[in-house]
């Protein structure tokens, strides 16, 4: 007991093979996190903290399913761990995605991830503005309008757990967090000193 | 509210940030890595790496540069120059891009843009079209590959819309007329483009003035603007230039 207490806190990075991982890895590098990238169950399992990122088509979350990521992923969330989803992440920890309607999410937040409105252009590329509600741990110490990189084209909805909200041609979740349940639509990695403030605060959690 | 975005280009040749003026008489402007982290720290919405006579010269985008720029680059990084296949472009995103900038090898073969983006996702393949004012036919603008060097015969309107449907993320566009000139972007190229697709445009060539991203953002409907000289050459500051565009109520990142 002792012994692990003292460990510093390791964070598996779960790769499912689906597009580049790289850049979450080395934002915490840079941090100073013991990070993992990983496609192994046994050591998202044996990390103390799980990110999920993701670029791309929802369909690639598929690949958590047959690998038996889901399940060491859904077990260390059910455990208490910290758990971060990024982008396709994040929408998995709702009910699912219009962009490949057969793939369920984990179904944590209510809600499915739909398209823009026709009024603006997809994909919602750029820096955009957080609206932050008071309260949030991951977004502590983080200015209330900071702005952050968004690359997407699919937006999951405001629901009670959401922190933070964006607005482009509707107001969508951008931070969800409950409990030990994190998710952000942005990149963190790509999002400068805020982004690595987040990534931090993650960290420490 | 989005904003528009302001890209820092590093255009290297042989490991050096150059510039040129209408795609040649390069200048050496400095180190890509300590360039690329100085744009960050002034500013920049993001950087973009050409490799800009890796296609001519035929050899492959120099990895190590690339590694050693994303180490430490926190906002999206872009690179471009050399890419044929899938396997330069996974070489590319292993050493730490976020995004690839394909220009000759996708006229080539429109194919090569779906193929990188099955893989990594739309949001990392850029299109970038060298357009150039033809006379006659075609529209108006001639596609342009190998470094501008090599007309192809194809309208560039046209090409951007193919780009579009073939999987790209963003288009690129860099009007070849007044690349370097500082006489303003090419606010009629860049507005035909950005009509003509539904993913953002880039527009790049002759950025001379704060007033010349106004009007490009403005009247030209870029979705972001790109500059290498003026800002290489400390002719303008990306904070001071951002806050101009606050002052024309143009949407910027600020502070940054």
């Amino acid at each position: 007991m002792i012994g692990s207490s003292m460990r510093a806190p390791t964070i598996a990075i779960v790769d499912y093979g689906a597009g580049n991982l790289n850049s979450v890895k080395k934002a915490f590098d840079y941090l100073g996190a013991d990070v993992v990238l990983t496609t192994q169950p046994e050591a998202v399992a044996a990390a103390d903290k799980i990110v999920l990122p993701g670029v791309g088509h929802f369909s690639a979350l598929g690949a958590l399913d047959n690998t038996g990521l889901r399940d060491a992923v859904l077990q260390g969330a059910s455990a208490g761990k910290p758990f971060l989803g990024i982008c396709l992440g994040m929408q998995w920890l709702f009910e699912g995605s219009d962009e490949a309607p057969e793939f369920a999410g984990a179904g944590i937040f209510a809600g499915r991830c739909r398209p823009f409105p026709s009024s603006v252009k997809s994909p919602h590329v750029g820096w955009n503005s957080l609206a932050v509600r008071e309260g949030s741990r991951l977004l502590r110490n983080v200015a209330p309008e900071s702005f952050v990189y968004y690359t997407h084209s699919f937006q999951a909805p405001v629901v009670a757990a959401t922190t933070a909200a964006t607005e482009y041609g509707t107001q969508f979740s951008a931070v969800v967090e409950q409990e030990n349940i994190f998710g952000v639509q942005f990149h963190p990695e790509k999002s400068w000193t805020v982004g690595l403030l987040m990534l931090k605060n993650f960290w420490e959690i | 509210m989005l904003t528009k975005r302001i890209i820092a280009c590093l255009d290297m040749d042989d490991g050096r940030v150059v510039k040129g003026v209408q795609f040649v008489n390069l200048r050496d402007a400095g180190d890509p890595a300590e360039c690329a982290a100085a744009h960050a720290r002034d500013g920049a919405d993001e950087i973009v790496l050409l490799d800009i006579t890796a296609t001519s010269d035929n050899r492959r985008t120099m990895l190590d540069v690339v590694s050693r720029t994303a180490r430490c680059l926190f906002i999206p990084f872009t690179v471009g120059g050399g890419i044929r296949e899938l396997a330069d472009a996974e070489a590319v995103f292993e050493a730490g891009a976020d995004k690839i900038a394909i220009n000759s090898a996708a006229v080539k073969d429109s194919t090569l843009i779906g193929k990188i983006a099955a893989r990594f996702g739309s949001q990392a393949v850029v299109v970038a079209i060298d357009a150039k004012r033809v006379s006659g036919g075609l529209g108006g603008f001639e596609v342009f590959v190998a470094g501008g060097r090599t007309p192809t015969g194809r309208d560039a309107i046209l090409w951007a819309r193919e780009a579009a449907a073939c999987g790209a993320g963003e288009i690129m566009l860099t009007s070849m007329d007044r690349d370097g000139t500082k006489a303003g972007f090419d606010c009629e190229l860049t507005q035909l483009v950005a009509d003509a697709v539904s993913i953002p445009v880039i527009a790049s060539g002759g950025a001379g003035s704060a007033r010349d991203f106004i009007e490009v953002f403005q009247s030209g409907r870029a979705d972001a603007a790109l500059a290498a000289s003026i800002f290489h050459f400390g002719l303008e500051n990306i904070g001071q230039l951002k806050l101009e565009l606050r002052a024309a109520n143009v949407p910027v990142r600020w502070p940054c």
